[in-house]
């Protein structure tokens, strides 16, 4: 008898995940569903409003990452308006983008996941979280919450406090780096380095020791990979062109224009979810699954581009056994070599007087009637689509944003664990908790998942062909 | 000029007649809420928020279309105005599509400023979600419906201090709103001199500079006093 087992979210929380494993006869593991609930009108409603506020507007969708929103949406109005954006303010951009990807990836790596590495899947819920750790490694803990705030304190430094504001703006940025945010960030670089290499050290040790297991069962499978590079292929987070690779990390497509994305990008839809299901066209679906974020920059990359980071990323190749690493747990390593290479071009930006110019902002009018903008965010590659009338009115809108191109990835990732724990009617100990992990690796934004205290909270059924249900476990 | 003696909130003040009780309580050193006043144009009554008690008249008179007369004894802040002035705030927001955060007026807002003085923090009302346009048809300025609260000082302004009189209200009810021209796409209207006076003198984030994102609204109130005090007292200086 085929039976169903849906992992349901309770009421509180607000990104909506549930999760349904589909058993076989023989009760072994058939297919894995991660549902994400989006909320869909949030195009309509940008239809009608000027252009120029929609880097405001987006930045509020996400409360997670509004930093990736403004730039994507700037970028996107530097289209419409076709001007050039002065170097100053690229740089600016570029700055407070290495400070989001820090902030986010040290919460993703020190609050969210790390108590599970370090205390152990199946410790104490109630400990398991950024408290636990506190009691068992103060330092690390200590550490990782200042490197978060130094990230954070950047951003409040460029943006003030008006990071909703849209302090990235079409065609730059609205102010400089003043001197004494530049000495704060001068002062606070050491320390946050040390961090870094504190912690690339520690997990370095975890994955070949304790966490080895995790490589192979936490969504270890073959996809594409894509991001931004550089025009000579180094590691981008904001310019560049796109690029995609295989497993192998052989050059499936290079050069891509943000423009041409419905060319190579498509959106199949399913039934069973709200969210579409991005793939690589040329290959069609699902075969052109692919994934983005912290792991897909470093396989699509021919280097970090900063010494102590290509350093990193050599190692991180030869663990992984090749050009890429295709275990989603490798998202974690990832996001710390990724916090490495941020903090050493920002130490390189310190030097550069352009911060401080107040040249970072070209105006003009409408001048082109549609834009798309790129950029990285920390969970992956985001796209903004704008088509606008002659006064710049909006009248379509289309967003492209990371969580929902690693969807595929996620359901594998998901199916992979289920394979591995479910084999009876009944829903194991523990196999919660690795799924939440399992999801975890792709650090998506929602509510859930960033649920910084405590576990997220699931509600797993059983169910059988008939839809009776077996087994149901609430976890709160 | 003769001079009249009047009681605001129990201090006594003397100010020349045809003074508005408004313009006496700023004498006497009390504030009033206001939102459809606008130092420099005449005033219309219109958002009733400087309602006041007068002792002996038995309903409460807006402040800064009453004039203060011999006698009077007024009272700015009693429980009863208070719940008013409170009730007329919500009344705004849920009347017009006014959403703070992404506005481009959002902590530059005469409307937030008096809802956070008037202790609102939520409305009581049932939202409307009227539907309402964005007109941005001229090169330099965009008018956002949605934010309009009626108060009509872009109507004054730029017929009393610019002398152009593009602004009209047209329609009754919910279907009142602002107008430019004859009703035109605000581009198109010849009599329109972009002087920017309806910038400075709109309370929210209805009229702005195109190319303005969130919160980022500049306004320059200092322009419409200087000009005003240029012409009655001859100064040209700011
Ligand atoms: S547009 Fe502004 S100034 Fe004019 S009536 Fe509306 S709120 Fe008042
Ligand atoms: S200020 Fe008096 S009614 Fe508006």
């Amino acid at each position: 008898m085929a039976k169903t087992v849906v992992i349901d979210p309770v009421t509180r929380i607000e990104g909506h995940a549930k999760i349904s494993i589909f058993l076989n006869d023989a009760g072994d593991v058939d297919d894995a569903r991660f549902h994400v609930v989006e909320f869909r009108g949030f195009e309509k409603f940008c239809e009608g409003r000027p252009m120029f506020e929609m880097a405001g507007i987006t930045a509020r969708i996400c409360g997670i990452c509004p930093v990736s929103h403004l730039l994507a949406s700037a970028k996107t109005g530097d289209k419409i308006l076709a001007v050039q954006v002065p170097p100053a303010g690229e740089k600016l951009r570029r700055l407070m983008n290495l400070a989001q990807i820090t902030q986010s990836h040290a919460l993703s790596f020190f609050h969210l996941s790390s108590p599970d590495f370090l205390l152990g899947w199946d410790s104490d819920p109630a400990k398991r979280n950024v408290f636990g750790l506190m009691a068992a490694d103060p330092e690390l803990a200590r550490a990782g919450i200042r490197l978060r705030q130094f990230g954070q304190t950047i951003i409040e430094l460029l943006g003030a406090k008006k990071i909703h504001a849209a302090w990235a703006v079409p065609g730059g940025v609205r102010s400089p780096l003043s001197e004494e945010g530049r000495q704060w960030i001068v002062d606070r670089l050491p320390e946050s380095r040390q961090t870094i290499e504190t912690a690339l050290g520690l997990f370095k040790q975890l994955i070949d020791d304790t966490l080895k297991s995790e490589i192979d069962i936490f969504g270890k499978f073959d996809s594409l990979f894509m991001s931004l590079v550089a025009p000579d292929g180094t590691w981008e987070h904001y310019g560049g062109h796109i690029r995609f690779v295989d497993s192998q990390g052989n050059i499936v497509a290079d050069g891509l224009r943000e423009e041409d994305y419905q060319d190579f990008l498509g959106e199949a839809v399913e039934r069973w979810s709200y969210l579409k299901f991005p793939y690589y066209k040329p290959m069609g679906y699902p075969d052109g699954m692919y994934r983005v974020g912290p792991l897909a920059r470093l396989n699509v990359c021919d280097r970090m581009g900063t010494p102590d980071a290509d350093r990193e990323l050599q190692e991180f190749r030869d663990r992984a056994g090749g050009r890429c690493a295709t275990s989603s747990f490798m998202y974690h390593y990832a996001r710390l070599i990724e916090i490495l290479a941020a903090i050493e071009r920002i130490e390189q930006y310190m030097e550069d007087p352009d911060l401080l110019s107040p040249r970072c902002r070209s105006k003009a009018d409408i001048n082109a009637l549609e834009g798309v903008g790129v950029s990285e965010a920390p969970r992956g590659t985001l796209f903004h689509h704008y088509n606008v009338d002659e006064n710049g009115s909006i009248k379509k809108v289309n967003l492209i944003i990371a969580t929902g191109q690693n969807n595929l990835a996620m359901n594998e990732t998901v199916k992979q664990i289920a394979q591995h724990y479910i084999h009876t009617n009944e829903i194991p100990e523990g196999m919660l908790n690795r799924v939440e992990a399992g999801i975890r690796n792709f650090d998506p934004c929602l509510s859930c998942s960033t649920h910084a205290v405590g576990q997220m909270p699931l509600h797993v059924q059983l169910l059988s062909s008939d839809r009776q249900v077996l087994d149901e476990v609430y976890r709160e | 000029m003769s001079v009249v003696t009047l009681k605001i909130n129990d201090i006594d003040v003397a100010v020349e007649a045809g003074t508005t009780l408004l313009d006496a309580a700023k004498e006497a050193g009390v504030r009033i809420p206001t939102l459809c006043h606008l130092d420099g144009v005449s005033d219309v009554g219109a958002c009733r928020l400087c309602l006041v008690q007068i002792e002996g008249i038995p309903k409460l008179l807006p402040a800064c279309v009453t004039e203060a007369t011999e006698g009077m004894n007024v009272t700015t802040e009693t429980p009863e105005l208070q719940e008013y002035r409170r009730m007329v705030v919500e009344m705004l927001f849920a009347e017009g599509n006014h959403v703070c955060a992404v506005c481009v007026a959002n902590e530059h807002c005469e409307l937030q400023d008096v809802a956070i003085e008037v202790g609102m923090d939520h409305t009581r009302f049932t939202y409307r979600f009227p539907e309402r346009e964005v007109d941005i048809s001229h090169p330099q300025f965009g008018i956002d419906h949605n934010r309009c609260i009626l108060c009509t000082r872009c109507v004054r302004v730029c017929d009393e201090i610019e002398g152009a009189h593009v602004w009209d209200v047209s329609g009754r009810g919910p279907a009142a709103k602002v107008i430019t021209g004859l009703n035109q796409p605000w581009g198109d209207v010849d009599a329109c001199t972009a002087c920017g006076k309806c910038v400075d003198a709109c309370p929210t984030g209805s009229i702005f500079r195109k190319g303005t994102t969130v919160a980022e609204i500049d306004r320059d109130r200092g322009k419409l006093d200087f000009l005003v005090t240029a012409r009655e007292e001859k100064k040209w200086t700011r």
